[in-house]
């Protein structure tokens, strides 16, 4: 089933410079990402990759360098190290409250098709603190569903699933940027991304420190 | 609106749900005020007169009880990265919290209160006056505690830190909170000292939460 063209929007990074704990990360960092665009980030542990993510997420603001994201300030998807799963949360209640933190009213329709998106039928009445860390990734990849994210900014999707999870993920990647979005995404574990530009950013590491 | 109300009732589900955070506050409401007439003696002129005072006090602790885990889980597991994300504003999500915070310890510390009042032989007539300084007092410590939990955020023994930080912030409330109760009992109006606390909400409720905000962006950065 094709899904629906989300807006054209576009990414583009010119000389961003991240300091993290008084230690400037990366520098001189430029990249661009158009519509069904892949980018992967590889480097060694502590070369910035997460640090780029929660960059480009809003999450911390740039040290030097300027991000131009022409999508809706909304349409940004971030996956983190943590899943945020409450262990007291049932995936279902989990995936209600992130639909409505996300703006978006996804009816039990949208919430079910979330579900299924990960395998996780069966389990939806679970509480969070039942589920294995391979579960909790999954609940936590189910947010990418909700509410239609323009760009999926994605750090280690692949932590802890299955072979069968990884290349369900796969799939819902190459969707989502058949549909025009975007990935961004750091990974150690080679997942299978055809065009997929590659940010080394090992070859950005700042020379001398501050 | 819906995201407001979608917080708070996850944070009220949590807490009730794990249930032993609510009855721990309580309980330690209860033991803190029966341990005075155990310390000072069972002498009800002087429990009577000290009574609104030793209300206040623990009232005003039990309400730090919960503080430091305000956002230090949410924290922890990625959840607070969410919420940032969210299009409802910080401000508006610190306020959420708060409120779950006050409805899950300030309310029930007013519910109880007279009870408290009754055993340290507190005259009847000044009971609505501590219930209603209570009424104004809690949500002004809960918004207070917000920012102080905030500022904490990623710091090892919080928890102490975190007194240190707020208990000198709430005096303020528990001065007018208990001269309201004295001024009734000795035949004044309580008048002024509910106004001035009915201040301080008025100028905690816009500002604790911009400045617990501020100290969460900080934290995450």
């Amino acid at each position: 089933m094709p899904e629906p063209r989300l807006t054209a929007a576009s990414l583009a990074a010119t000389d961003l410079a991240c300091l993290r704990g008084g230690r400037l990360v990366f520098a001189g960092l430029s990249f661009r990402l158009g519509p069904g665009g892949a980018l992967v980030l590889t480097g060694p542990n502590g070369s910035g990759k997460s640090s780029l993510l929660r960059l480009v997420a809003g999450l911390v603001p740039a040290f030097a360098g300027t991000l131009d994201w022409t999508g809706a300030p909304g349409s940004i998807a971030y996956l983190g190290h943590q899943d945020a799963v409450k262990p007291a949360l049932t995936v279902r209640e989990a995936l209600r409250v992130w639909a409505a933190l996300a703006g978006v009213g996804a009816g039990e329709g949208a919430v079910d098709a979330a579900i299924a998106a990960v395998g996780l039928e069966g389990l939806d009445d679970l509480p969070g603190r039942y589920l294995s860390a391979g579960q909790r990734r999954r609940l936590a990849l189910a947010r990418l569903e909700l509410g239609r994210a323009a760009l999926w900014l994605l750090d280690e999707p692949t932590l802890g699933l299955d072979a069968a999870s990884v290349a369900r993920l796969e799939a819902r990647i190459a969707r989502h940027r058949a549909a025009g979005g975007l990935v961004m995404l750091a990974t150690h574990v080679p997942l299978a991304l055809d065009g997929a530009g590659r940010l080394a950013l090992e070859d950005y590491a700042a020379e001398a420190p501050l | 609106m819906s995201a407001f109300l979608a917080l708070l009732s996850r944070d009220l589900r949590l807490a009730l749900r794990s249930g032993g955070d609510v009855v721990a506050v309580l309980a330690f409401f209860v033991i803190t005020v029966v341990l005075f007439p155990l310390g000072v003696g069972p002498e009800l002129a002087l429990l009577g007169r000290i009574a609104a005072g030793v209300v206040w006090v623990a009232a005003l602790l039990a309400t730090l009880l919960a503080l430091d885990r305000l956002f230090a889980q949410d924290y922890e597991d990625g959840s607070l990265d969410l919420l940032m994300l969210s299009p409802l504003p910080l401000e508006a999500a610190v306020l959420a919290k708060a409120l779950a915070h006050w409805l899950l310890t300030g309310l029930p510390l007013i519910l109880l209160s007279p009870l408290m009042a009754a055993m340290l032989g507190l005259e009847a007539k000044v009971w609505p006056v501590l219930a209603l300084s209570l009424l104004l007092g809690t949500p002004c410590l809960s918004l207070i505690g917000a920012v102080g939990s905030a500022l904490t955020l990623g710091a090892r023994r919080g928890g102490a830190l975190l007194a240190l930080l707020i208990l000198p912030l709430f005096v303020p409330v528990l001065i007018f909170g208990a001269a309201a109760v004295e001024a009734v009992a000795t035949g004044l109006t309580a008048r002024p000292h509910l106004l001035l606390l009915g201040g301080c909400l008025a100028a905690a409720l816009p500002l604790a939460p911009i400045a617990a905000a501020a100290a969460i962006r900080q934290a995450q950065s």
